[in-house]
């Protein structure tokens, strides 16, 4: 067996870190901008702590998309299993693509959501009572992380080693 | 720099934006029968430094600082904010030139919390060493010096100053990456245009005192501005209403103060927008705004209350909030 045709496992664990450090990087960034912001409002009214924090964690669940997609990827090539499976190189680069939506679209998603949700925080701080309708903006951005979820989530169980 | 380094600057300004005086409060104020029941309202809303006495004057000026101590909590980067006190750096050079000149010592003269304090600027002037100041600075300097010197015109001093002053902020505008510091420089250039042509129209003032006295803008024709004032106020109003300056005209119809107030107002509207700006330095600068906005409303009231105007003399005057 050549080194090239024993690829096919290496590009499945690629999928797998990409899953998950680019949809936790994305995670990372929006929790970071949302928390300035966050930290900005408590600074000068404590009271508001429990609505700014839940804004704040709302781009955290990118990273978590992430992990699962890695996770099923993991126990799918049997690393997590104890025995690894025989991966060719075309299951392999399945793996790999299915794996890409939830890591890109994680990424420009969770960045993208912590600026809508660093925005709603600044609704809160002026008018606490529409915390609701401030949570929904954020949350629409959510919509195209769950769609990403949801393919790559398909794919990786659809390729058949 | 990267508007997000703002977000946590924003949103500590967004929190404070809910204690700005609104509408109904400054309503309140001007309904208030003595200066003495106005005080006691702001100090409720937290306005002054909590000490037993009351003083108007100490508690405004507390106000303005605690605006600045904010701003310079809160913000990443001092500099930006350099272009709004150009004009009490050069408030502070023509009162020094004035105050050489003319051998009038004394007095409170200067703007403390300029970027060059009162006595700094004084030694610069006695000493003749304009170069210690910025190029177009030291060029103006040299210039309202000479001519105060020579003719002991005190309005040619504060003309050749004053122009400086603006070019200046328009150059800062220019240079700016801030979207919010050339909005900021144009409108103060234009309405600052827009005031010397109003003045010069009912005063009769010559082409070439108004070419010396304006600065150039982007949203307004010099030459024509120029143009219209020498054919009396109603020109100005028929030339304003050509322009994005249309309310000015209306202003100018209804009487001087509220052509006074709409200029305040129209600085207010350039700054509107940043209320629905998450990031940026925009918001910050319209924060800082809003306070010296709302201060100069309530020393207008007081002052109003103190001289016993009538509360819709008062009201008349009255700049628009933020809030």
């Amino acid at each position: 067996m050549s080194l090239f045709e024993q690829m096919g496992i290496v590009y499945a664990l690629l999928g797998a870190a990409i899953a998950v450090l680019f949809a936790g990087a994305g995670s990372a960034l929006g929790v970071g901008i949302a928390g300035q912001a966050a930290a900005g409002v408590v600074s000068e009214d404590p009271s508001k702590f429990a609505q700014v924090l839940i804004l704040q964690l709302l781009p955290g669940t990118q990273g978590l998309y992430g992990l699962l997609v890695g996770f099923i990827t993991l126990s799918k090539i049997g690393i997590l299993g104890g025995g690894l499976a025989d991966v060719s190189v075309q299951n392999g680069l399945l793996i790999l693509a299915a794996c890409l939506p939830i890591g890109i679209v994680g990424l420009i998603s969770g960045r993208s959501q912590g600026k809508t949700a660093a925005a709603s925080i600044g609704i809160v701080a002026k008018k606490p009572d529409q915390f609701v309708k401030a949570m929904l903006f954020p949350a629409m951005v959510e919509t195209y992380a769950i769609l990403a979820l949801l393919i790559s989530f398909l794919a990786v169980n659809g390729v058949q080693l | 720099m990267n508007e997000l380094e703002y977000t946590y600057a924003v949103a500590r300004v967004r929190a404070l934006e809910t204690s700005l005086l609104t509408d109904s409060v400054i309503d309140q104020l001007v309904n208030c029968k003595t200066p003495e029941q106005c005080l006691q309202i702001l100090e409720e809303k937290g306005w002054g430094s909590n000490d037993a006495n009351i003083d108007a004057e100490e508690m405004l000026k507390r106000e303005e600082e605690k605006a600045w101590e904010v701003i310079c909590d809160v913000a990443p980067d001092l500099s930006v904010f350099d272009v709004l006190s150009l004009q009490k750096v050069y408030h502070n050079l023509k009162a020094a030139i004035k105050a050489v000149c003319t051998d009038v010592r004394g007095g409170n003269i200067f703007c403390e919390d300029a970027k060059i304090s009162g006595d700094e600027m004084m030694k610069i002037v006695e000493n003749k060493e304009f170069s210690r100041l910025p190029a177009n600075m030291a060029n103006a300097a040299k210039e309202a010096y000479e001519t105060l010197l020579q003719t002991r015109d005190g309005q040619l001093c504060d003309i050749i100053i004053d122009r400086a002053a603006l070019e200046a902020i328009s150059e800062a505008g220019r240079h700016s990456k801030d979207a919010i510091i050339r909005d900021y420089a144009e409108s103060t250039v234009a309405i600052a245009d827009i005031k010397i042509a109003v003045r010069g129209a009912k005063t009769g003032k010559s082409q070439e005192f108004m070419t010396r006295a304006m600065a150039s803008c982007d949203s307004l024709n010099k030459n024509e501005l120029i143009k219209a004032a020498l054919g009396g106020t109603d020109a100005v109003k028929e030339y304003l209403g050509t322009t994005m300056y249309a309310g000015g005209a209306a202003a100018l119809e209804e009487s001087p103060s509220a052509f006074e107030r709409w200029c305040d107002n129209r600085m207010m509207e350039t700054m509107r927008p940043q209320k629905y700006n998450a990031f940026s330095v925009g918001p910050l600068v319209a924060y800082l705004f809003a306070r010296q906005n709302e201060i100069k409303t309530v020393r207008i009231i007081l002052t109003g209350k103190q001289n016993g105007f009538s509360d819709e003399m008062i009201r008349e005057r009255v700049r628009a909030m933020y809030v």
